[in-house]
């Protein structure tokens, strides 16, 4: 029973319809939640101690910083899994995954660097997080690079899928030697992008952002994962239903 | 007003929010846009086999 | 399948040497050994090929007194990342050439239909590069350190760090060679690959040469390093000739 469920998922035309239908269920509950968290972490939840109003831009990094890494994971997972069993669909979540993870990896420096300038005093410090987010774009950058290098799909598809898999490897290594090496120089003062301590008025709001933006990824990659189905597909019979004329 | 001046904060939490609103829409216009591509390339590769058989 | 000799530059391919007719099957250590000893054959025939990449160390170690300071009190404190980024640099430019010829001509393909691991043989090449690389990088390391205002007793640290460094550098490099066979100068990507990935090395290599340098124990970088070393053994080989069956397919 649940080997015919992964098969089906090996379907194109199984999978493209799948993503059609499942697309609103991931995109409203996203922006419902979105929505709410904003009202919660803006309005509801009171200053901090410390940082005062700053602090509410935990609300946008965090969850920016959850998605760059989450989706990586996710990436190199679906390459795997791509690469083991030879399935075009796990490839083309792979593939799907890419620039949503980097454009917010782009955000999450953003706004780190912004929460960093009222807090440390400058708008970039080579501290540990910030350190490994931006190696982590350059990860992006070369696994969308060497996907566009190659001409032939499938072949861009199996070599990317090593480079994400090498890549996420190398991501605990990456980041604990970013760590150790701050942790040498460490400048005397330094606030670091610590979480202030929460209540619940405050942490439940971050978590239901953490929530609302994950599904909005599985909105978005469901979207993305249908043209990149497409792409992956001769001009079989079942498109022409499918895409209509 | 107080709320939007977000404590003296404003400056860097305002555009913090605007830049992450800014890769969401982002986000949804790529899909969007790649989606439409993918299929208008799709049916036009339908069209040029139908006109090849 | 008859093994031929091409032209003069190839020798034979390693699984199999012909006695009299019949064809032997060569064991994993004799092609590892044949394949060592045919690169480094083959890159002495072609001697540009190990001096350019430390040509280009010593003009990429010249460039940071130049744009800095020529105060050697001064350059010392930046000595050891200075070595380090033109080490890095100098190695990845040596990069391209770990599979190019043999991908060229077809030597690639061989090794992989042979029925010896691919992953050994890859490995093999590696070294190779290693030892026309890396380890002239380490050994003129210590004039270039000199240069930076370094002491002589730092010696020791800076050989061993950039020794093990730039083996574990060759490594991970020849993950991203594998990777970018197919691409046409692909110079750019293969460094916009490795490098993310050779944070690590940078990070530990140039501490342990700073340690050296400033006379103190350099042992436990050193040791992070050659952990780094022996990991990239294990594994990259093996993604390498992954990268490389994919790109022959």
């Amino acid at each position: 029973m649940a080997w015919t469920w992964f098969h089906r998922f090996g379907s194109p035309p199984h999978v493209y319809r799948l993503a059609a239908t499942l697309t609103p269920w991931f995109a409203w509950p996203a922006g419902i939640l979105i929505v709410a968290a904003l009202y919660g972490g803006l309005v509801l939840a009171p200053p901090d101690y410390q940082q005062g109003d700053g602090y509410r831009i935990v609300y946008v990094h965090a969850p920016s910083a959850w998605m760059s890494t989450m989706v990586y994971v996710v990436m190199a997972s679906s390459a795997a899994i791509g690469l083991i069993w030879r399935m075009k669909v796990a490839h083309a979540v792979a593939a799907s995954c890419a620039p949503i993870g980097a454009s917010f990896t782009v955000a999450a420096l953003a706004t780190g660097s912004l929460w960093g300038r009222p807090m440390w005093g400058t708008y970039w410090e080579w501290d540990p997080r910030l350190t490994s987010e931006l190696l982590l774009l350059f990860l992006y950058l070369g696994y969308m690079g060497l996907r566009s290098a190659m001409d032939d799909m499938q072949r861009a598809d199996r070599v990317s899928a090593v480079l994400a898999i090498v890549g996420v490897v190398n991501v605990p290594i990456i980041h604990y030697s970013v760590t150790w090496w701050n942790s040498l120089h460490q400048a005397p003062s330094v606030m670091k992008l610590a979480k202030p301590a929460m209540p619940p008025s405050m942490y439940v709001p971050l978590l239901m952002m953490l929530a609302g933006f994950t599904l909005f990824f599985g909105a978005i990659v469901l979207m993305r994962l249908r043209g990149e189905v497409l792409k992956r597909e001769r001009a079989a019979s079942w498109i022409r239903e499918a895409v209509g004329s | 007003m107080e709320f939007l001046n977000m404590g003296g904060y404003a400056r860097y939490v305002w555009p913090s929010y605007a830049i992450v609103l800014a890769v969401v829409v982002l986000n949804i216009f790529w899909a969007r846009r790649s989606l439409a591509r993918s299929q208008a390339e799709a049916l036009r590769r339908l069209q040029i086999r139908g006109e090849e058989s | 399948m008859v093994m031929q000799t091409s032209a003069v530059e190839h020798s034979h391919t390693p699984s199999s040497a012909a006695f009299g007719g019949r064809t032997v099957r060569a064991s994993a250590w004799e092609a590892a050994r044949l394949i060592l000893a045919r690169d480094l054959r083959l890159a002495f025939r072609k001697r540009e090929q190990i001096v350019q990449p430390l040509a280009f160390f010593a003009i990429v170690t010249t460039l940071f007194p130049l744009s800095i300071t020529p105060e050697l009190s001064r350059l010392r404190e930046i000595a050891p990342g200075a070595l380090w980024v033109a080490a890095l640099l100098a190695s990845l430019l040596a990069l391209e050439f770990l599979f190019r010829d043999d991908a060229y001509d077809g030597t690639l393909e061989q090794f992989a239909l042979s029925g010896q691991s691919l992953t050994w043989l890859l490995f093999a090449k590696t070294t190779a590069h290693w030892l026309l690389t890396g380890v002239p990088l380490a050994l003129m390391a210590p004039l270039a350190a000199a240069a930076l205002g370094a002491p002589m007793s730092s010696l020791v640290g800076i050989v061993s760090s950039i020794a093990l460094g730039s083996l574990a550098l060759s490594l991970l490099g020849a993950i991203g060679a594998a990777l970018t066979l197919g691409v046409k100068r692909s110079g750019v990507l293969l460094s916009l690959l490795t490098l993310p990935l050779a944070v690590p090395v940078l990070i530990f290599g140039a501490r342990a040469t700073e340690l050296a340098i400033k006379g103190s124990d350099f042992a436990a970088p050193l040791y992070l390093l050659a952990a780094f070393a022996v990991l990239g053994i294990t594994l990259a080989p093996l993604a390498a000739a992954a990268a490389v069956r994919i790109n022959l397919e």
